[in-house]
């Protein structure tokens, strides 16, 4: 591979919370957590509930202000900053090149599945009914029942939602592409498909963070592990170690 | 003016006052004193040191209590009201150096004409009751200078149709319709002028749920579609969270936060914002 520089480089990265309401009550969230990641590299993040693994991706996607550290992230030949970075730029790196897919769908009720994923092509500036198209490839692909591709994920099964979700997210083919837990509620044979489907973004030059509570799942797709207690680092390992 | 970002709106400053004012009125409000209300001299600071850009197609929500100067910030912006200080501009506008409050009545109209849309929270300040659905659009088109008479038509017609009022109703009068269908007339009548910046000030408020949905989805694909600039003001976060990309929260008078709409509800900074968000759970 001649692509491998640092896509992602996490330096010292601290979020606190202070919660105002309870008398100023300060939260850890995580503490000096440092990793890079080689372009088209996956890693995965594990740890105890409430280890902060999270609050790591959150602070990368910015949902999170960092409280100190750096997130240097590699675009265009050039470093971005993303826990300074302006909202503007966030909003369009978000657009062009970094997915975020949360443990949860959030949609506009009433909107159907083929056109949330349609949404995210014609974004991008890709004509409707081209867009549509391929989001009917990637709800096929996903497994969801056709009769299902008219309505609205807001009343689907929770497996159904995590499908819509995660499809949301591949479609764009995003350059660096953020999981929190993206397999919790899937049966076996979507488990399958996903891990098919991110695999096959690697080709294709993705880098993914992903935390994984499937050991099974993390196996088949990442290159390194990083684990994490108490909001800090435990140790950084090659897969093949941790098995 | 710095060129450097591609701004439709600049406001820096602005600041609303009712009453006559005193040397302590802006000393002694705010979210640290609770209260918009000068003690001193009983001046409302309605709005005090707003600032923020906008840029093309973007939508900035625009949240806060009841009273805290949401409503007063789109008014003045729209010239509904006269600011107190600040300044405004456009970049449709003397190619976006010239500060719009400074401007006079005459040029403040055609400003509002041209150059900007709004739609209330009460569909009746905006639409004319005594004008139909058709006639009501039309009215926006004159004003801002188109006369032929075919031309108002079929474009009456294509946005209403846009905002899907079916053709049919086009030459009735608001009063029959539901509230749900006056504010598309609302927001029809808006975009007339093809604006690029248009104000929305609780347009779903007051309407059930279903039909609230079906308007934001009215909005967010105008947005899409027309790559207009929005400021949406809202006391309702799912509204803002639908919405917006960015989100300015008012506390008394003041801007405490702004920040990406995703930030502000899931870390939010200012205690009050984190008092608003933890409200809403
Ligand atoms: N939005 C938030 N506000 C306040 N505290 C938070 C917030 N998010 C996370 N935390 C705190 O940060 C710590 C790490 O949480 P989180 O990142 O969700 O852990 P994990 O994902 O590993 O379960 C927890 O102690 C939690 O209380
Ligand atoms: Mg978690
Ligand atoms: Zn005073």
């Amino acid at each position: 591979m001649s692509d491998q520089y640092d896509l992602l480089s996490v330096r010292g990265l601290t979020k606190n919370f202070t919660l105002h309401l309870q008398s100023r009550k300060f939260l850890r969230g995580c503490e000096d957590v440092s990793f890079s990641l080689k372009a088209g590299e996956f890693m995965g993040v594990v740890g105890p509930s409430g280890a902060g693994k999270s609050t790591i991706i959150k602070c990368i996607y910015r949902s999170y202000l960092p409280s100190a550290g750096e997130i240097i992230y590699r675009t265009g030949g050039q470093d971005i900053d993303l826990a300074k970075a302006p909202d503007r730029e966030i909003i369009r790196l978000r657009r062009r090149e970094i997915s975020y897919v949360s443990q949860f769908l959030k949609v506009i009720p009433r909107v159907p599945a083929v056109d949330i994923l349609a949404e995210q092509l014609t974004e991008r500036g890709w004509p409707r009914n081209k867009a549509k198209d391929r989001a009917a490839e990637y709800l096929e692909m996903m497994n969801i029942d056709p009769a299902l591709w008219d309505t609205s994920p807001s009343t689907f099964s929770g497996g159904e939602q995590q499908r819509v979700n995660l499809a949301r997210a591949l479609i764009t083919k995003p350059r660096l592409l953020l999981l929190d837990e993206p397999t919790a509620s899937l049966d076996a044979e979507t488990k399958k498909v996903v891990i098919q489907a991110l695999n096959q973004l690697r080709k294709q030059g993705t880098t993914m963070v992903g935390i994984f509570h499937d050991t099974d799942v993390m196996k088949r797709l990442v290159d390194r592990v990083f684990t994490m207690t108490s909001g800090r680092c435990k140790s950084i390992k090659r897969m093949q170690e941790v098995v | 003016m710095p060129a450097s970002n591609a701004f439709v709106l600049r406001v820096t400053n602005l600041a609303k006052r009712y009453g006559q004012g005193c040397p302590s009125c802006y000393a002694l409000t705010g979210p640290a004193f609770a209260t918009n209300i000068c003690p001193c001299c009983g001046s409302i600071v309605a709005c005090h040191d707003i600032g923020f850009d906008l840029e093309e197609g973007e939508i900035l929500g625009i949240v806060g209590e009841s009273g805290s100067g949401k409503s007063t910030l789109v008014r003045c912006l729209y010239f509904d009201e006269e600011v107190t200080g600040g300044e405004a501009f456009l970049a449709a506008y003397g190619k976006g150096g010239v500060n719009l409050f400074a401007e006079s009545s005459q040029r403040k109209r055609f400003i509002r004409n041209h150059l900007m849309g709004m739609v209330y929270q009460n569909p009746l300040l905006g639409i004319k009751p005594h004008f139909t659905a058709g006639g009501n659009v039309a009215e926006k088109l004159l004003t801002a200078d188109v006369y032929n008479y075919a031309d108002i038509r079929a474009r009456a017609a294509s946005l209403l149709t846009r905002t899907e009022i079916p053709r049919a109703r086009m030459d009735d009068f608001p009063a029959r319709f539901s509230g749900g269908m006056q504010q598309r007339v609302q927001i029809a009548k808006a975009l007339a002028n093809n604006p690029p910046l248009l104000f929305l000030d609780e347009i779903t408020t007051g309407l059930d749920l279903s039909v609230q949905a079906r308007v934001l989805d009215l909005v967010k694909e105008i947005q899409r579609e027309l790559g207009i600039a929005m400021l949406v003001v809202s006391h309702d976060l799912g509204v803002i969270r639908m919405l917006a990309d960015r989100t300015a929260v008012l506390k008394n008078g003041r801007m405490v936060e702004i920040g990406l709409t995703d930030q502000i509800l899931e870390d939010p900074q200012h205690q009050y914002t984190q008092l608003l968000v933890h409200s809403m759970l």
